[in-house]
């Protein structure tokens, strides 16, 4: 195919595409899962108050689709002065920072149910057996519940970072040239309807192909412990 | 408010095609997630690697980018047949065209949910039901479906959500949706948070009203059997 010949022209395009979608990715995982471990403990010390809002305001961040909520920030939030006019407007009014704020906060929303589940999986043996050696509260999180949490919720990671990856796909809907974008660009230069778009999803099928390599590595390193032996 | 008022009817004519939408294709998915399932777990080795081929593809890639590549990538194969057979090329509508992308990715989505809940029936119920002679379609319907359904109606449910949000990306092969109502009268009225807020709220509606479907649905199919509590 023709489109696959003249790609190599295109290189530059297509890397850029490739280093903002892996910017949008990283940078989003981190902040979430850096939000959503705290919340995450409030949810699970049903903690009054704190509790019910962080469990409403997640529901509706998973009960509505993504592209909504991008938008709603990045054509929404110029619709108030009082915004337009604060110090902060500069970087809000930024597709970069609608995206990250959106997809960040989107991520945490299930990470929160993820890590909750997984905390409270931990065997309360173990919690108590911690608490029997003398470790103070914040040791007994630090040491055995969080480790234990985390590891449980490997898979579960997996799955949410590779539906995070395909939502940063909505970043090319808001002027941010990311794989979609370079592809788009590529079908304009040529007059291509979509090659450019098979490109792009090769891309995106070469980085889930990675992720789930690396996970699938780091859960035989990391879970020997909950493999039953002899099946 | 007034402006709300004036132009509400619309984004609801746009829900009204989400709604469409989203029921279609869930429908179209889930034929092709039982066929492909089937396939995949009694068909010969050449349509085990096709359906094996079909769920990686699809499920390796975002749903924005699989709908662009089948609406236009579409498109451009019926203008070539249609060149081929010297035939006037037909243009795909973009309710089809959405509805048709949408299935056929959530059908790979599916294709997994069955396939697991399929392995999750105890065999021995299945092979109870050859010995007593049940012909196929009599095993399929009387045995197989009743607990599929109850052990794939958590992933079910799962699938239709992530699909009713994905619903909201087919403003970009230009079906008039919601998104698409909102997006165009915050434009002209200088109001795109008022509008977009209105879309949240529909959409936390739809999804609210569908996990209570769901949550009836899940009591039916689980009657008749005991629910293990650790």
């Amino acid at each position: 195919m023709y489109a696959f010949e003249v790609v190599f022209d295109h290189l530059p395009l297509f890397l850029t595409g490739l280093r903002n979608t892996l910017l949008l990715l990283v940078l989003s995982a981190i902040f979430s899962f850096v939000l959503a471990v705290p919340l995450a403990l409030v949810v699970t010390r049903r903690v009054p108050v704190a509790t019910p809002i962080i469990e409403t305001v997640s529901y509706v961040f998973r009960g509505t689709p993504l592209i909504v909520q991008v938008y709603l920030l990045y054509y929404g939030l110029a619709q108030f002065a009082f915004i337009r006019a604060s110090v902060l407007w500069p970087w809000l009014r930024e597709a970069w920072t609608c995206l990250l704020i959106a997809f960040t906060f989107g991520t945490c929303a299930y990470l929160i149910q993820i890590l909750r589940g997984a905390i409270e999986a931990v065997p309360h043996g173990e919690v108590e057996a911690a608490r029997a050696v003398g470790m103070t509260p914040f040791q007994t999180l630090r040491i055995v519940v969080l480790p234990n949490a985390f590891r449980r919720a490997l898979p579960n990671f997996e799955n949410e970072l590779i539906f995070l990856l395909h939502a940063t796909a909505i970043a090319s809907l808001v002027t941010v040239i990311d794989l979609v974008g370079a592809g788009r660009n590529f079908n304009t230069i040529y007059y291509f309807t979509y090659e450019g778009f098979a490109i792009a999803g090769l891309l995106y099928l070469a980085i889930v192909g990675i992720l789930r390599l690396s996970f699938a590595l780091l859960e035989k390193r990391l879970l020997v412990h909950l493999r039953r032996a002899g099946i | 408010m007034n402006v709300l008022a004036d132009f509400l009817p619309i984004v609801l004519r746009g829900m009204l095609v989400t709604v469409a939408l989203s029921l279609g294709a869930m429908v179209l998915a889930t034929l092709i997630g039982l066929v492909a399932a089937w396939g995949r777990l009694g068909g010969p080795r050449a349509v085990r690697g096709i359906v094996l081929a079909y769920t990686v593809l699809v499920r390796g890639m975002p749903p924005l980018v699989l709908m662009l590549l089948i609406y236009f990538g579409g498109q451009t194969a019926i203008n070539a047949a249609a060149d081929a057979m010297a035939l006037d090329p037909v243009q795909i509508d973009p309710f089809t065209a959405g509805v048709v992308s949408i299935g056929i990715i959530f059908g790979a989505y599916l294709t997994e949910t069955f396939r697991g809940a399929y392995l999750a029936i105890p065999q021995g119920e299945i092979e109870a039901g050859i010995a007593f002679g049940m012909p196929a379609a009599t095993l399929a319907r009387v045995v197989i479906l009743p607990p599929l359904m109850r052990l794939a109606l958590p992933g079910y449910w799962n699938i239709w959500l992530t699909l009713v949000k994905s619903c909201a990306l087919v403003s970009v092969i230009g079906l008039q949706d919601a998104v698409y109502a909102a997006l165009s009268i915050g434009r002209s009225t200088r109001e795109p948070f008022t509008f977009m807020l209105v879309v949240m709220a529909l959409y936390l509606a739809y999804t609210g009203l569908s996990d209570l479907a769901f949550r009836g649905l899940g009591k039916r199919l689980a009657r008749g059997t005991r629910v293990v509590r650790v």
